[in-house]
Formats: structure tokens, C-alpha cells, sequence
């Protein structure tokens, strides 16, 4: 599977050739470097490991710089490993751009670590539909209501959805569309919305699941 | 300039008239029917142009049959072949909304006088 990393620029919108518009989301896709090579036959399974943006020399830790050295490679801050069917396509040390593995038409799969949103009630968090605005109701607008019967089971079931911190988890959003790739720049724009804050690292996988 | 306002950029047209809400305007708008393209022309009062950027729109309103037409544009999209601004409205705010609670003589605009 082809995978890349990036970074989220931000939204914004383009027009497609019927002149309609396209909501877009701009990634700062690559280039990244091929780290390690993972082996059926060593590993157990067929990995490549890739790394993306770099970082200035004195901020890497000894142990890392001998693993970027040894791919020959120039440090990076974010390591992630990609699951392929023949890791023998690759090379240590192989630079791979936003271009070799898209195109316009593609659909692709993004994930990424979605904003906080803090401490979230059920509407919020599980899309519950609160309570009445009136006939009587008092304070309990935004509230659950009941969360089990009485005596039996005389508990709470585990599992049971309430309040609680929201956000902030590793999120994934299949089959976006590509729109467009543009390898000068290392761009990738996909249509819609990516999970993460602006700056914040996605990574952009071929849609496992597309038609 | 950052990269998205760069992407932004590329898409922005330059052939588009300085005109505001309160001048009338042609609007020229290529329509496909049929695998044929012609244009259609829609007249009317602009009454607000809203957003910044590649985001930009404009509000065009007109009487049509005695019905109220509103269509809301955007400023750089292709599908506009050209703008033509036939007068110029003299007016005292940014959004002439009010302009659809009245009818008749009321819709009028001063011309602007330089």
C-alpha cells in the first residue's frame, strides 16, 4: 500500500472544469525517506518505514541519528511505518515524493489526530438528542437522562456513553478525493475536510476501500 | 505570501470591474444545454458582495414577472464570461437587503455623481 506524510496547511476552495466550486484541503505532502525496510522473512511482515520533515542535527538524539545515518538519510521529527505487499520495490534511503504516488482522480484515505474539543457532554460526543426546551424541563436540557434500570442490574453497564474528553484521537476519513498534486511544491489538494488543526502531521494513504 | 494564498492567487481572475452593491450590473453566464454553450445574461441591482479571496460573492437581485430573483455568484468563477456594470448606485451601506421589503418606486437607487 502507498502511503505519505504531511502537513495540513489549511482549507480553502478551487474551481473544477464545470466551473463548480471544489472545498479543498492543501497538504504539505513529502518528500519523505525510506528508513528501514521491514521483511517477511526477517520481520514477519513487509514494512517500509518512512520519515518526514527534517530537523536540524543537535536536536536528534544520538541513538536516532545512527538510525537516520544508517538509512543516509537527514534526520527527521516523524517516523511512521507503512504496511506494502513487496518491500523489495524499495531502497533504503529511496526519497519518495507526493507525485510518484498520486494523481488527480485518486481516492485516498487521511489520518491525522483530530482537535480536542475538552470535556464534551453526550449531545456533543455521541450526537445524543438532549432533552425538551420545554413542557416543564429545568436545567436538564443538554443531560443524558437515564443511564440504566434500578435494581437489576443495580450498576452501570461498562461501555455505558457519557460525558468525557473529546477530540484529540487518531481519526481517519476514507476515499477523499484527489484533486490535484502538484510536485514542484510537494502539494496535495483532496476534496473535504481532514481530521487535525492546521500544522498538525497527516498521513495519506491509496483508499482501501474505494470501489 | 503563504501557499495557500498562492493557490488562491492562480485562481483569481483580473478581467473582473471595480463595482459595488448599489450598481447595476449585466452578468454574462455561460450555460451548457445540451452539450451546446450559450450565454445568458442576468440584470439586476447588486445588494451585497460578501468574502474575501478566491471565496469572494456578489448578490444580484431583479424583478422578474413580478417575482423577486435573487442569484449569488462568485466573483472569480470561470462559469462568468464578463460583468458588465451599467450604472452606478449611489448608497449608504454595504448590504442592500432592505431593498426587499420595498417594491415599485422604492427600489430605487441614486445614481452616483463624481
Amino acid at each position: 500500500m502507498k502511503a505519505i506524510l504531511g502537513e495540513k496547511l489549511g482549507m480553502t476552495q478551487v474551481f473544477d472544469d464545470d466551473s463548480r466550486v471544489v472545498p479543498v484541503t492543501v497538504i504539505k505532502a513529502g518528500p519523505v525517506h525510506v528508513t528501514q525496510i521491514k521483511r517477511p522473512e526477517t520481520d514477519g511482515y513487509g514494512a517500509i518505514q518512512i520519515a518526514f520533515k527534517e530537523l536540524p542535527a543537535k536536536q536528534i538524539t544520538r541513538p536516532s541519528a545512527g538510525h537516520f545515518a544508517r538509512a543516509g538519510v537527514p534526520p527527521a521529527k516523524h517516523l511512521v511505518e507503512v504496511h506494502v505487499d513487496d518491500p523489495d520495490e524499495y531502497e533504503l534511503g529511496q526519497q519518495i515524493s507526493v507525485a510518484d504516488i498520486f494523481e488527480p482522480g485518486q481516492k485516498a484515505d487521511v489520518s491525522g489526530i483530530s482537535k480536542g474539543k475538552g470535556f464534551a457532554g453526550v449531545m456533543k460526543r455521541h450526537g445524543f438528542s438532549g432533552q425538551g426546551a420545554s413542557h416543564g424541563a429545568h436545567k436538564i436540557h443538554r443531560a443524558p437522562g437515564a443511564i440504566g434500570a434500578c435494581a437489576t442490574p443495580a450498576r452501570v453497564f461498562k461501555g455505558k456513553r457519557l460525558p468525557g474528553r473529546m477530540g484529540g484521537d487518531r481519526t481517519t476519513v476514507m476515499n477523499l478525493d484527489v484533486v490535484q498534486v502538484d510536485g514542484d511544491r510537494d502539494l496535495l489538494m483532496i476534496r473535504g475536510a481532514v481530521p487535525g488543526p492546521k500544522g498538525s502531521v497527516l498521513v495519506i494513504r491509496g483508499a482501501v476501500k474505494s470501489g | 505570501m503563504n501557499t495557500l494564498d498562492q493557490i488562491e492567487a492562480s485562481y483569481l481572475r483580473d478581467d473582473i470591474p471595480d463595482f459595488s452593491p448599489g450598481d447595476s450590473v449585466r452578468v454574462h453566464v455561460r450555460v451548457i444545454e445540451g452539450g451546446r454553450e450559450r450565454i445568458q445574461i442576468f440584470e439586476g441591482v447588486v445588494i451585497s458582495r460578501s468574502g474575501g479571496g478566491v471565496r469572494e460573492t456578489f448578490t444580484v437581485r431583479k424583478i422578474s414577472f413580478g417575482i423577486g430573483v435573487e442569484r449569488i455568484f462568485p466573483v472569480h468563477a470561470p462559469i462568468l464570461q464578463k460583468i458588465e456594470v451599467t450604472r452606478r448606485g449611489n448608497v449608504r451601506r454595504a448590504k442592500l437587503y432592505y431593498l426587499r421589503d420595498r417594491i415599485g418606486k422604492a427600489t430605487r437607487i441614486k445614481e452616483k455623481r463624481d
